[in-house]
């Protein structure tokens, strides 16, 4: 199942990823690499990966093909990939409850976890629930504020939700946190990151937990539409579900195009590979909004979970190498795109995979209409709606 | 580098003033100093190192700065200095020239807490060159062969790390103490084993000392003592380590 772009026996993808870690969790990134070969090969782990992915997630998730934004847009054919129908309303499920299973064969039972959007707290919560194991979630005090229902929903499912407070109180925050638990803990607790980045094996583990998404999509394409799509899409905030769609289309002549979180469309933003400089990260090397002297810039996007200044390793590589394209969409652009879902299909997305949804329509007016771009709806918007429906009334 | 030994480390945050408070240290009994430079994200550190590091950013201390606050310190003391910072910091001023300038302001070792062995290849070769030490660390948690890894790459001394976590003063050391300064020292040889994180009391100092470690680094509770009770309870916390050093 592991394709050919592998990152080498130190976990670089190219220039990018790597360990860059204190010592005292060291050892502990062996041990999962280790446990994470021995499940990736053993045919019982994807026995009860798929049971689960089949009757506790909902998956396979449909493939959508969006007949009337299409026409509104008047270009190419608009399909989505529906990750937003997933349990919990997010793609971050399918690695916590992959996470879970490799939790359990190191012997750990207690998680720690990082959450922006809320998104993978909840899929946190949500598996530690399942399994019986103790969850604590590091979630920054700005972010608890506007994704309060995801608060909420992390409260009912057990887990001990701790808000911090240093820096903005965004995602960058909550992973500093949670990372300075695990340095304490690593000897009982297993980090369950939540985007394609971190230290090897993290960037690699997340990709092959999320590859189902576009793995999935490209068979429904396939046989539905009896071909590959011209260009594919996905926002990318550490670049979890970016990553897990573009893998699977990684050798077709298909463009890969990663959304970034544009701001104010000026000084304000979170487009890490479109403005950002190569440095080190929480535990990798990448591109990483930082000044001239390394030191990390504040970031800004309506979305919290694209409000970082690092990305995943790979999605470094692949911008190096031109495989793929990052582009940034602005706060505004995502909020059109954000209603103009709502209105024509019926369907709430997340302001995350609004900004998707913002270049797709973009990408899809410039092709003919026999041409299919395919975007990957990561998660619904019912965490947002409270805090778009205050930001308008405002205006 | 010239360590002496049994050594007392003592760190502090680059900070306008703090040769004053390096002086102060040394006249206490401290035979080297730990110079941290502050960046935004430091994740081997507990409270009290960031609030210090955030107080000496948001006064808008920056790494050439703190070069010239260790070039300050070297001229008031005579005890090896060693600047500690993140891979982040140094690949922004560039390896190599960091290398240069920290020697070229009297550093003679350098310690950077999330370059581990296998990707500190550079930064051993930059610091090699410029003629300081390069200092890896151990942790509780080390097996066999990183354990002989980092103390075989490490110049100027090991840094053995006492407790599991971030930095940050405590009660008690972790229990396999004894045992990780009794491996690291054979792997080690001839190079100084010095034990840090969490080393608060004279009495931690006393058990490292009788383990057979080589010295000890105090960093947050020498802060922890600065904040409570100024120059002079900070000059009073270390006179009480270097008194169990003997």
């Amino acid at each position: 199942m592991i394709g050919t772009h592998q990152p080498d026996s130190l976990g670089r993808f190219g220039a990018f990823g790597g360990r860059f870690v204190p010592e005292t969790v060291m050892a502990a990134l062996d041990e999962l690499q280790a446990a994470v070969n021995e499940a990736l090969a053993d045919p019982a782990f994807h026995a009860e990966r798929d049971a689960l992915a089949r009757d506790f997630i909902g998956r396979p998730t449909p493939l959508y093909y969006a007949e009337r934004l299409s026409e509104a847009v008047g270009g190419a054919q608009i399909w989505l990939k529906r990750e937003d129908l997933n349990h919990t309303g997010a793609h971050k499920i399918n690695n916590a409850v992959g996470q879970a299973l490799i939790a359990r064969r190191l012997g750990k039972r207690r998680i720690v976890a990082e959450t922006g959007a809320g998104q993978h707290g909840v899929a946190a919560a949500t598996v530690c629930a399942r399994f019986g194991l103790d969850a604590v979630v590091y979630m920054g005090l700005e972010d608890t504020r506007r994704q309060r229902p995801n608060v909420v929903r992390m409260h009912m499912l057990g887990a001990e939700l701790v808000p911090v407070t240093a820096g903005a109180g965004t995602l960058k925050d909550a992973m500093n946190e949670a990372i300075r638990d695990w340095i304490a803990s690593v000897e009982t607790t297993h980090y369950m990151i939540g985007s394609a980045a971190g230290p090897h094996p993290y960037p690699l583990l997340v990709r092959e937990l999320q590859a189902v998404i576009g793995d999935e999509a490209r068979a429904q394409l396939l046989d539905r539409a009896g071909r590959l799509p011209d260009a594919v899409l996905a926002c990318v905030g550490g670049g979890s579900n970016a990553i897990g769609m573009f893998h699977a289309f990684r050798d077709d002549d298909v463009r890969l195009i990663g959304v970034e979180a544009g701001g104010d469309g000026a000084q304000l933003h979170a487009a890490t590979l479109g403005g950002g400089r190569v440095s080190i990260l929480h535990g990798s090397r990448s591109y990483v909004l930082a000044d001239g002297e390394g030191q990390v810039l504040e970031t800004h996007s309506i979305s919290a979970g694209l409000d970082y200044p690092g990305v995943g390793p790979e999605h470094a590589h692949l911008k190096e190498t031109g495989r793929a394209e990052y582009v940034p969409e602005t706060d505004e652009a995502a909020l059109v795109a954000f209603h103009r879902l709502c209105r024509l299909e019926g369907i709430i997305p997340a302001l995350e995979s609004a900004h998707a949804l913002a270049r797709a329509e973009r990408v899809a007016a410039s092709l003919p209409p026999a041409a299919i771009v395919l975007v990957c709806l990561s998660g619904r918007g019912d965490k947002d709606v409270d805090a778009i429906a205050d930001r308008e009334a405002v205006r | 580098m010239r360590l002496v030994t049994p050594a007392l480390v003592v760190y502090l945050m680059a900070d306008d003033g703090v040769a004053d408070l390096a002086a102060a240290a040394v006249e206490a009994g401290a035979t080297a100093i730990e110079l941290g430079i502050p960046y935004s994200d430091p994740l081997a550190d507990g409270p009290t190192i960031q609030r210090a590091g955030q107080r000496a950013l948001d006064a808008g201390m920056t790494p050439s700065r703190a070069l010239a606050v260790l070039a300050e310190i070297d001229r008031r003391v005579d005890v090896p200095l060693i600047p500690m910072t993140y891979g982040a910091i140094v690949e922004a001023y560039g390896v190599e020239r960091f290398c240069a300038d920290a020697a070229a302001a009297g550093a003679e070792g350098l310690i950077v807490a999330d370059i581990p062995p296998e990707e500190s290849a550079p930064l051993r070769d930059a610091a090699g060159g410029a003629g300081i030490d390069l200092i890896h660390l151990v942790a509780p948690t080390s097996r066999e062969e990183r354990l002989r890894a980092a103390a075989g790459l490490s110049r100027g001394f090991v840094y053995l790390v006492a407790s599991m976590g971030t930095t940050g003063a405590r009660e008690r050391l972790d229990d396999r103490l004894a045992g990780l300064i009794g491996r690291t020292k054979a792997a080690a040889g001839a190079t100084p084993v010095i034990a840090g994180f969490g080393i608060s009391r004279p009495e931690h100092v006393r058990a490292v000392l009788a383990a057979g470690g080589d010295g000890v680094i105090v960093a947050s509770a020498a802060i922890d003592a600065l904040d409570e009770g100024g120059a002079e309870g900070f000059a009073t916390f270390v006179r009480s380590l270097a008194g169990a050093l003997a």
